[in-house]
């Protein structure tokens, strides 16, 4: 503890002299050789403690370059570098100025080694240090760090960067962290409660968490209190649990819908029982990861727009094959439903194992372009960029496939040969043509649908499997041959599924899901939403 | 072209959907080789795992033949796939061992597998070596258990979190697949746990369905019980293709390791192959054997498999080194006994020592699993573990739990004259029943 009030009283010194002094670079680099000397994980972490107790700003760089790992020690002559990969070797920087300092072989240098614990240290020596930066960005994260790690020795560094502070988020969450750290700290009772107040308007569950563990140590009125600011916070939480899993819902909707809007077609429309459907998916999730290898290996700047790149790929890909499969087999077996699954069923083995073969049994790596990685938080809802893109492009794929069906040429023709066979093919429907078209239209949806999943869930040659009972399940419960019933069905179970989950476990929360549905359908056979008329017989 | 040859075989065996006939890897009986017959699925769900461990034990036989074989005799491979259909493994397993007539099996990965032939091994007396970690609770006078059993991997790891290291962890997730080896082994960790004087209200335990894909209720689940105001830790038995929807949630709901720490139990170099592992850096596994072990055994086994495979990219794991381990222990009983004779290898293999890859040795115990050493692995950015704790020694593999009430009395010795896979020391009788 004395070593962090001299860290803090050296901070504290620093900011009132506006941060013009440093501690000079000679005591960090010794600090630094100290690293390279350091025996066991726990000794780096007390090196990094003193590190960070120069208060110097100029330690941060070769800290966070600790924590991730690409901080070296030369084996010549035991100095230390910061390390950047490139090509086999390393790209060498001075620790301290950031200057280049040459390369070196991988062979000649050790890597400093860090733990969870070590990653930690750095993180709360980091938070102090940056606490009076240039950067609002790098004070709202040392805020951050505080907040989440009061220490009681930090109020005075607080007050002094609050009084300072410009930037209003930044203000906010410093004196969010000032009382955190009041709680923890041996302060008059006046300021705790205050504290109490301001954490429990939060509402968060970080906030949660400091009050449930004010209120195990604490006692009388302040214990009261913040057991009333708990329960309050509880209870908000309770309605944003709501909000939440209905987000949740709508989200494995939207994959639910993915899975099976293909199939809407396929089965819904034209009546195929496509068992290798869910191979359509998988073919489209290994054309990206082929797009995203090519885009690697020639052109890695391009990688943001490897998904764009991907679905036209994807689609055409997956509509190919499906082409392929219709002209091939389905053809003969038109109103045959029990030969047409045993046939398909056939074909899905096969294109499992033909992707086994070319692409090895082990899953793919697809990686997520940077807008599709990490999430945001609104209000207490965890958003997570990737499952907020998928709602978005799932509902315009569907808005899409509604269009084609209802406003074009094709789409019209598509519904007459379904409909009724015999009389499109005396107005002149080439009605073969019309089967392969939308036999390939749906597996190239499902071709689509892969592109998007690939980046949820592994690829690998089973991703089919996983897909084709929910698509079934939506396409059987929302209605055969209606989309609109499709889209309803696909949310409706994801909704009802995240409700049963924090009840039920997700074990049990499928089965009732399941069970369910059978009810359903013995009420109402044609499911949600039935096609009506003389349509229903053909 | 034996690579070739199976590719073309499978799309064949699939096309036909005739899994169920058997295809042998070299046809054609002699009898100056000896037979070792491969069960490992090739197609369906567990052949990503599986597909590899056929693989490295093509490559051990193929370099034990390049050392003149054993006995004088070459060594030949009879593989089948089983197609990850559980009846189907004790199906080839009676095929391998009657038809084919095998010296030693060398197969299965899932403990349901395992359980459905075990009682073809029992009735035709032969050897089957098992190298995948599993829940413990049984022991077979016919079967080699080289993988870890909980005391070898799980009960480690625990005892690395709680200890200063790892962080002084005091409230715990357990979250596994719903199947046998998950349950068993949370089972005994929540008995050790609750032993070490962890409340029930701090342990928190989550099945799900085989191949799960939507973790975000399970993940913010986590996120909920981790803010308690105590450090938490969370368990993880969840197996195969779960696992990288489970991890890019973390990674995305922006759980850190340095936060909420995951250690898994079935997740290896292979299975990090499909994951992008920035975000993860810092959550831990725990093995008996990592890739980036630096020792010269293990360079040269990683350069003789990435030149076996022709993929300088290929990565080894635990599994493979427990082939490695057990096979070379067959070899080793095998010169020992004179004989492939099971009855003969049996009794001659317990206490046979071969070097393992982690730079140490391994030695065959009387209930028939291994010592081994534990590692607890940080995954790195390059999808590779890093060792950050190991066991000061060797860990002897504890078929029946201490921590449960049923198997607690129980012990495994197959040496004569005990020669019992169930005894129990207070009642002096052979036939105790464990969990399962």
């Amino acid at each position: 503890m004395t070593s962090i009030k001299t860290v803090l009283a050296a901070l504290v010194a620093l900011l009132c002299l506006a941060g013009s002094a440093a501690a000079d670079d000679a005591a960090i680099r010794a600090g630094l050789a100290k690293l390279a000397t350091a025996k066991g994980f726990a000794e780096i972490e007390t090196v990094v403690r003193e590190l960070g107790a120069t208060g110097d700003p100029a330690v941060a760089k070769p800290l966070a370059a600790l924590a991730d790992g690409n901080l070296y020690v030369r084996k010549s002559d035991s100095s230390v570098f910061i390390g950047n990969e490139a090509g086999g070797s390393l790209a060498l920087l001075d620790p301290v100025t950031g200057s280049a300092a040459g390369t070196a072989a991988k062979g000649e240098m050790t890597k400093i080694r860090v733990n969870n614990a070590v990653r930690r240290a750095v993180r709360e020596a980091a938070g102090s240090l940056t606490l009076g930066g240039e950067d609002a960005a790098a004070r709202l994260s040392a805020a951050d760090a505080l907040f989440l790690k009061p220490d009681p020795d930090a109020i005075e560094a607080l007050d002094a960067a609050i009084a300072k502070e410009t930037d209003a988020a930044a203000k906010a969450r410093m004196e969010q962290a000032r009382a955190a750290a009041v709680l923890v700290s041996d302060r008059s009772e006046a300021e705790k409660s205050a504290a109490i107040r301001l954490i429990a308007g939060l509402g968060s569950r970080e906030a949660l968490n400091l009050l449930t563990g004010f209120e195990a140590s604490a006692s009388g009125a302040l214990k009261e209190q913040a057991a009333a600011g708990i329960s309050s916070i509880g209870s908000t939480l309770m309605a944003w649990d709501g909000a939440q899993n209905v987000w949740y819902g709508i989200s494995l909707g939207s994959v639910l819908l993915l899975a099976a809007i293909g199939l809407a077609i396929t089965f819904g429309v034209m009546g195929v029982i496509n068992m290798a459907h869910g191979e359509m998916v998988m073919l489209g999730a290994y054309t990206t990861f082929v797009v995203q290898e090519m885009i690697r290996s020639s052109a890695p700047g391009l990688f943001d727009w490897s998904l764009a790149i991907a679905l036209p790929c994807a689609f055409l890909v997956a509509a190919a094959v499906g082409v392929a499969i219709e002209r091939g087999v389905i053809r003969f077996l038109y109103g045959r439903p029990l030969e047409t699954l045993l046939a398909t069923w056939g074909v899905s083995l096969i294109l499992q194992q033909g992707v086994r073969t070319i692409f090895g049994p082990t899953n793919r790596e697809v990686g997520n372009p940077s807008w599709m990685s990490g999430g945001f938080e609104l209000g207490q809802l965890a958003i997570t960029w990737n499952r907020l893109w998928i709602v978005v492009f799932s509902l315009a794929v569907f808005a899409l496939l509604l269009f084609i069906s209802n406003r074009t040429a094709w789409g019209l023709q598509m519904r007459a040969v379904t409909q009724n066979r015999r009389m499109a093919a005396s107005m002149g429907i080439r009605t073969p043509w019309v089967d392969a078209f939308t036999f390939g239209l749906g597996s190239g949806i499902a071709g689509i649908a892969g592109v998007a999943l690939s980046q949820i869930g592994n690829v690998s040659p089973n991703l089919g499997q996983g897909y084709i009972i929910d698509s079934f399940m939506v396409v059987v419960f929302g209605g055969v041959g209606n989309l609109w019933g499709t889209l309803l069905g696909a949310f409706s179970l994801g909704i009802a599924n995240k409700f049963l989950e924090p009840y039920a476990g997700a074990v049990l929360g499928k089965i009732i899901v399941l069970v369910l549905i059978i009810l359903f359908i013995q009420k109402r056979p044609r499911g949600l939403f039935a096609l009506k008329g003389r349509a229903v017989e053909a | 072209m034996f690579k070739i040859t199976t590719a073309t075989r499978h799309l064949i065996a699939s096309a036909t959907m005739a899994a169920t006939i058997s295809f042998a890897g070299v046809a054609g009986a002699q009898d100056d080789t000896i037979k070792i017959g491969i069960l490992h699925s090739l197609s369906g769900t567990m052949a990503i795992s599986e597909t590899t461990l056929k693989d490295a034990m093509l490559m051990l036989i193929d370099e034990q033949n390049k050392k003149g074989g054993v006995l004088g005799k070459k060594l030949e491979a009879v593989v089948v796939d089983p197609a990850s259909d559980w009846p189907l493994f004790a199906e080839k397993a009676r095929d391998l061992i009657s038809k084919d007539k095998v010296a030693a099996v060398f197969g299965c990965w899932t403990s349901v597998s395992r359980k459905s032939v075990l009682p073809v091994f029992a009735e035709l007396n032969s050897l089957l070596f098992y190298p995948v970690q599993y829940e413990g609770e049984e022991s077979q006078r016919n079967v080699f258990y080289t993988g870890a059993a909980p005391n070898q991997q799980a009960i480690p790891a625990v005892d690395y979190l709680m200890s200063e290291d790892g962080g002084s962890v005091k409230r715990w997730v357990l979250a596994g697949t719903d199947y046998v080896y998950p349950q068993t082994t949370n089972k005994i960790l929540q008995a050790y746990l609750e032993a070490k004087g962890v409340a029930k209200d701090d342990i928190m335990v989550n099945y799900t369905p085989f191949g799960h894909s939507d973790w975000q209720t399970i993940v913010s689940d986590i996120k909920k019980f981790g803010s308690a105001g105590k450090k938490t830790a969370v368990v993880s038995t969840i197996n195969g293709d779960a696992n990288v929807p489970f991890y890019k949630e973390l990674a995305n709901q922006g759980i850190k390791a340095e936060d909420i720490p995951v250690v898994a139990f079935s997740v290896g170099e292979e299975e990090l192959a499909g994951l992008d592992t920035g975000p993860l850096v810092g959550h831990l596994t725990a093995w008996n054997y990592f890739q980036s072990v630096d020792n010269e055994a293990n360079a040269e086994f990683i350069k003789t498999w990435q030149a076996f495979t022709k993929n300088d990219k290929r990565v080894t794991n635990d599994p493979m080194e427990a082939h490695y381990i057990g096979f070379n222990m067959w070899v080793e009983a095998v010169e020992k006994a004179g004989t492939t004779d099971p009855d003969a290898v049996i009794d001659s293999i317990v206490g046979v020592s071969v070097p393992n890859l982690s730079g140490g040795y391994s030695t065959m115990m009387p209930n028939h699993h291994i010592t081994k050493p534990v590692l607890i692995g940080e995954i790195q950015a390059d999808g590779q573990m890093e060792t950050v704790w190991q066991t000061s020694g060797l860990v002897v593999g504890d078929e029946w739990s201490d921590y449960l009430p049923d198997s607690k009395d129980l012990i495994a010795d197959w040496r004569k004259p005990m020669s019992c896979g169930n005894f129990n020391v207070v009642t002096g009788k052979c036939g105790g029943q464990g969990t399962n």
